[in-house]
């Protein structure tokens, strides 16, 4: 019951942090909450929020994956690679889809089955892949993709929408039931909660691990592929360093680093109040640097106050008793 | 139990092995590239691993303790950006200050990790993943994104970087060379001998029996912080004294080469387990491929893809060879214990005991 009402106050946090920051930006700007804007506020991120969807669920399995901003540049490199050498759009784009979902299974395979350390296998990931995307472009650039991939990521399909969001939304959904709405999500949550007892109670514990990692090299590609569709060129640096805003997306929505606890909504909750706090900073003409501290400084923060709380609480407890 | 079994435990055995493996790398270069043994290899070498390595001592004792840092790469930016500009700006400073200044602006920011993690009880991962980006920002906007240059450094600090202390043969150790060995063996005496550094192997191992037996639990996690956030003060000097120009760039993405190093050098990434020397052995190593890939030429964009597969295989062997051995040392301590019963096997166990 504790731990409910904790959970509740959390988002009930973000919530209120989200409002807070929104209201602020409709002050400076009377167009903020126009649907414009609104899109371009989900756009100018899409990658990195696609592909916290999938960390969420590898956080709460009680693991983390350093490797998929790698992952991302190494699919949108292939890609390049593949187009240049005059394979088909389509076939490149499964070829490079297959190539995210062989490097988080080959991840998976250290994790599960070897039984290494999540931490350091994904670190050898994050080296390997961005190496292995450097091999394969070297120091050129690729573009000039023919006009329908480039609209995939630029162009506004579907209504006001881009299919990035869409394909954002679609598996937002996807995430949301499989966590919370299926068998395999309570498994999941077992996992992290205590591995052993997971594995003593008769769960796949290493499949399941097998396919979150697979999940995560492939939701990674995709993101890689769609970044190259919205630049409409790819380079072996694409993507670096995006590791660490996917996890604080994720850390800033509830989910413990240590595993079985958190949730898809506040990861939303997180998603939405980091887009609008980096756009209304944006507004303030306030840089990117600077941007990231004061994400870095509500990362911290968002677990500080309620532990904070908590003390005061139970020592405000122990006083009156 | 052999002499062998009684002396060496099987975590020295994986320094050794690491030894080993840094030896046939060598002896494999040295047969592949032309003018390998030359004092040119060792000074590319020993100038790379020097600062990885004095960060990775202090990455050493974070990690043994079940924790990480990872916003020593920021630490050692805004360190040497600071105490350049600091320098830059008045030529007269007194060497030695400038060096204490830049270990204990370092010890703060460490410290200011270490009261979060140890006292708020913010897992370390979120805390220095935080200040990570905030230490950045500070330094990107304080800085108005200009640049401390070597022109506007004393003749001394530039020279630093020339300075031999000794030369044995056609090697020669450099000063900076020498304050990162200093560092090594201090801290490795340290952890091995210390009250506080087995301290910190306990609380590793088992966090909650080291509280339960009254360790100054809090106060030694507050402690390993300071030091790593020192240290990379100490890195982040060094880095200065080397390059003269720092921009608001520097060492960005270091903290990741530190954690590779400390993994590949055997250090538990649970905490508990592993030593000083095994990471500087692994910052060795990386130094070691990374230059000699660099001198292969042909491999230079082959390098990071070999780097990974590297530390993979690394963290993989050691899992397995170490996990054999115990079970070996296991087994061999059962047969000698005095005053014990004669062990049973496992398959008789299920036997008489019904």
């Amino acid at each position: 019951m504790i731990a409910l009402g904790r959970l509740k106050s959390w988002e009930g946090l973000l919530l209120a942090i989200l409002v807070v920051v929104v209201a602020m930006n409709v002050m400076r700007s009377p167009y903020y909450l126009g649907i414009d804007n609104i899109v371009n506020l989900f756009q100018l991120s899409i990658e990195k929020i696609i592909v916290a969807l999938t960390m969420t669920m590898i956080i709460v399995s009680g693991e983390i994956d350093l490797s998929v901003a790698s992952i991302m540049g190494l699919a949108a490199v292939l890609l390049g690679c593949l187009f240049k050498a005059g394979i088909p759009m389509p076939a490149a784009i499964l070829i490079a889809l297959l190539s995210g979902l062989a490097a988080g299974l080959f991840n998976g395979f250290w994790v599960a089955q070897a039984g290494l350390p999540s931490l350091a296998v994904t670190l050898a990931g994050l080296i390997g892949y961005r190496g292995l995307a450097r091999v394969f472009i070297q120091d050129h650039s690729i573009g000039g993709f023919p006009g329908w991939f480039n609209t995939i990521g630029q162009q506004r399909t579907v209504g006001p929408l881009t299919i990035s969001i869409v394909i954002f939304f679609i598996l937002f959904v996807i995430v949301a039931v499989t966590l919370h709405g299926s068998g395999l999500g309570r498994l999941v949550y077992a996992i992290g909660n205590n591995t052993q007892a997971a594995r003593y109670a008769g769960v796949r514990v290493k499949l399941i691990k097998l396919c979150l990692f697979g999940a995560s090299g492939l939701v990674a590609a995709l993101a890689g592929i769609l970044y190259g569709a919205r630049l409409g060129s790819v380079r072996g640096d694409i993507a670096t360093g995006f590791e660490l805003d996917i996890i604080t997306m994720v850390l800033l929505g509830g989910v413990s680093i240590f595993g079985g606890s958190g949730n898809i909504i506040g990861v939303g909750l997180s998603i939405l109040v980091i887009l609008n706090l980096r756009n209304g900073m944006g507004l303030a003409n306030i840089t990117g640097d600077t941007q990231t501290s004061v994400v870095g400084a509500l990362l911290i923060l968002s677990v500080l106050v309620p532990n904070l709380m908590h003390t005061l609480k139970t020592k405000w407890k122990e006083r009156k008793t | 139990m052999n002499w062998l079994q009684r002396r060496v435990r099987p975590e020295q055995i994986r320094e050794l092995s690491l030894l080993l493996l840094i030896i046939l790398a060598v002896t494999i270069f040295g047969s592949l590239i032309p003018y390998y043994y030359t004092s040119r290899t060792f000074d590319r070498i020993a100038e790379s691993v020097t600062i990885i390595g004095i960060v990775g001592i202090g990455q050493t004792l974070v990690v043994l303790t079940r924790n990480i840092d990872l916003s020593v790469g920021s630490i050692v930016g805004c360190t040497a950006y600071f105490i350049g500009a600091l320098i830059a700006g008045n030529n007269g400073i007194n060497p030695l200050a400038a060096i204490l200044l830049a270990i204990a602006m370092g010890a703060v920011m460490g410290a200011i990790n270490g009261v979060l993690v140890a006292w708020a009880r913010v897992p370390s991962i979120i805390v220095t993943l935080g200040t990570l980006a905030i230490y950045r920002g500070t330094l990107v906007d304080l800085s108005g994104a200009r640049t401390v240059t070597s022109d506007t450094l004393p003749g001394w600090l530039l020279n630093l970087a020339r300075v031999n202390l000794l030369t044995i043969g056609m090697v020669r150790i450099g000063a900076l060379f020498t304050i990162a060995l200093s560092m090594v063996v201090i801290f490795q005496i340290g952890t091995t001998y210390l009250r506080a550094g087995r301290c910190i192997y306990a609380i590793g191992s088992n966090p909650d029996a080291a509280l339960l037996i009254g360790l100054p639990f809090r106060r030694l996690v507050f402690l390993v912080f300071v030091i790593s956030g020192a240290l990379s003060g100490l890195a982040g000097f060094v880095m200065l004294a080397r390059f003269g120009n720092i921009t608001v760039e520097a060492g960005r993405g270091l903290e990741l080469e530190v954690v590779a190093a400390v993994v590949v050098g055997g250090v538990n990434i649970f905490g508990g387990s592993g030593s000083v020397v095994g990471a500087t052995l692994g910052a060795v190593m990386l130094g070691i491929l990374e230059q000699s890939l660099l001198r292969l030429q042909i491999s230079e964009f082959w390098r990071d893809a070999l780097l990974g597969l590297l530390i993979l295989l690394a963290v993989a062997s050691d899992a397995v060879i170490l996990q054999r051995l115990r079970t070996l040392w296991g087994r061999a301590e059962l047969k000698v214990a005095p005053g014990m019963p004669p062990p049973v096997p496992e398959t008789e166990k299920g036997v008489t005991n019904p």
